[in-house]
């Protein structure tokens, strides 16, 4: 059985429709690339298949044995509020949350794993430092460390390298590719058409047509090629 | 002055409103902040007045243990206004605001409509200030309030990373598994618990101030969650102690007083926090 299968999906708000139709599988391993236009519906899918939102009709069903508490989330935005009052390592702390169970504390364990994603993504000196005073590409980097807290078979990334330089953007696209190839399944929404194409096994276009497949079916289709065009026709200026 | 606080602690009755005021202090401060995060301040302004309208209707049936009605109806009271909160048909804070102002009206009615007390006025300013009902506590109030508080603060620290979680990022939590829904429910009982046993030391018109006044104090200079937490609790548990002596010595309303050393304290953190954040920038 896949991990995910999800069938004639229909996405909303309070039963206003905004797409509808959606179908893919994805199975243990897979690197799956959603894309399309912004507003066509790809954080409100990632939503559903959390269970943070109802769909408004078709089925979501997981297999493997996958639990909710072996999925790490990266949302699109965090809204925390002004005044909020945390350090970078008790947030990244926090994505270790869901494998601590009903235990009160963090393990040394969880405590050192938190510590190894602090590094990865950079942030270790910030540790002690207040969330909401960080630039947003900071907190972007934060936000990653505790979805990699989170993980530990399936990793559901929104736009995760918005707000981030070059360099750590490519780090970001090779950590997670190196994730993948550890045996982590990637769910990540991305503009960045390219480097959806470059890494991902998968494709999911929503939006006016809908197109899953591989990257290669994908390259020969219509809504592939379409967008590709469209996305060419705007950054090639 | 310290011959005469020597002599007041010589009275059990005084020892007890110590014990208990410190304890009352330490959990209310535990959940102010998580309160004041949430955007759930109210809702202790709230629930205490559903818990006057409450005490309101045990004194009417002349019952022996207040608790044993203030307590469920506050709990039940905490729990649909969490529920309304999130349906959101009617705005969590109009909800609030309706069962707030409803409860106080209607316990003040059935106060007067059938109390046989000759001195209503007084009985209902000490239910809503608090006046002296800490001072005439009895043994039993006092193990009920340190069994409660203890209660309070294990279950605080065992769910301190689950409420950290839950008030930082409710949809990330929920994302990964934790039940966020249980621990809201948790976090509206536990403040429905402190907030009957604090009736008892500041009525229930200031226990909103017990409650919100360490966090927001401990914010202005803090930085982290813990940090806040830990500097709430301390700070509320010296302010309580500091406004019991001198309430004691100066013949001042307890409860009153505890609050305005409260206030006095949360002007210094501004203070401080606005001078340190100068200097930092
Ligand atoms: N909370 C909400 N209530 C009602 N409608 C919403 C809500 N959030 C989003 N929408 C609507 O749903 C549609 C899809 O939004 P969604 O955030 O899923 O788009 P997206 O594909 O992630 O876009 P982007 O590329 O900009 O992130 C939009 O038209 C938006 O207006
Ligand atoms: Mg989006």
């Amino acid at each position: 059985m896949s991990l995910l299968e999800v069938r004639e999906l229909a996405l909303g708000y309070e039963s206003h429709k905004i797409t509808e139709n959606i179908s893919f599988t994805v199975n243990s391993g897979d690197y799956l690339c959603i894309v399309g236009e912004n507003g066509s519906g790809k954080s409100t899918l990632m939503k559903t298949l959390l269970g943070l939102q109802e769909a408004i009709s078709g089925s979501i069903e997981t297999g493997d044995g996958l639990k909710r508490s072996e999925i790490g989330y990266l949302p699109q935005q965090t809204v925390v509020q002004k005044d909020f009052p945390a350090s970078v390592r008790e947030i990244v702390l926090s994505g270790c949350q869901a494998r601590s169970g009903l235990r009160p504390f963090y393990s040394s364990g969880e405590k050192a794993l938190a510590a190894e994603n602090m590094e990865r993504m950079g942030i270790t000196k910030l540790a002690r430092r207040c969330y909401r005073e960080l630039s947003g590409g900071q907190q972007q980097r934060v936000l990653l460390a505790r979805a990699l807290c989170a993980t530990r078979r399936l990793l559901l990334l929104d736009e995760p390298v918005s707000g981030l330089d070059p360099v750590v953007t490519a780090e970001m696209y090779g950590l997670i590719s190196e994730l993948n190839a550890s045996g982590i399944t990637i769910i990540m929404i991305s503009h960045d058409i390219a480097a959806a194409l470059r890494y991902a096994s998968h494709i999911l276009h929503i939006g006016s047509s809908i197109f899953f497949g591989t990257k290669d079916e994908y390259l020969a289709s219509g809504a592939g090629k379409a967008f590709l065009m469209q996305q060419e026709g705007g950054s090639g200026k | 002055m310290i011959d005469k606080l020597g002599l007041y602690l010589q009275y059990p009755f005084v020892r007890y409103a110590l014990i208990v005021g410190v304890l009352i202090a330490l959990c209310s401060s535990l959940l102010g902040v998580t309160l004041v995060l949430k955007r759930f301040s109210f809702i202790g302004d709230g629930l205490s007045h559903v818990a006057f309208g409450a005490m309101a209707i045990a004194s009417v049936f002349n019952l022996t243990n207040e608790m044993l009605i203030v307590l469920p109806v506050t709990v039940i009271s905490a729990v649909l206004l969490l529920r309304t909160g999130q349906n959101a048909k009617i705005k969590g804070d109009a909800a609030i605001a309706m069962i707030s102002v409803g409860a106080l009206a209607f316990g003040y009615l059935l106060m007067n409509v059938f109390s046989t007390s000759s001195n209503l006025s007084g009985d209902v300013c000490s239910t809503l200030f608090g006046s002296t009902s800490i001072l005439t506590l009895t043994g039993r109030e006092v193990w009920l309030c340190v069994a409660l508080s203890v209660a309070v603060v294990i279950i605080f620290i065992f769910f301190y990373n689950k409420i950290f979680a839950v008030t930082f990022d409710e949809a990330f939590a929920r994302a990964v598994g934790t039940k966020a829904e249980a621990y809201n429910l948790l976090i509206a009982v536990v403040t429905a618990v402190i907030i009957v046993i604090a009736m008892n030391l500041v009525g229930s018109l200031l226990i909103s101030a017990l409650v919100i006044f360490p966090a927001l104090s401990a914010m202005r200079i803090f930085r982290s969650f813990k940090s806040v937490t830990v500097c709430s609790a301390v700070l509320s548990v010296v302010c309580a102690f500091l406004g019991m002596i001198i309430s004691i010595l100066a013949g001042t309303p307890v409860g009153s007083t505890i609050v305005a050393v409260d206030v006095a304290a949360f002007i210094i953190f501004y203070v401080t926090g606005m001078v340190k954040g100068g200097i930092q920038k």
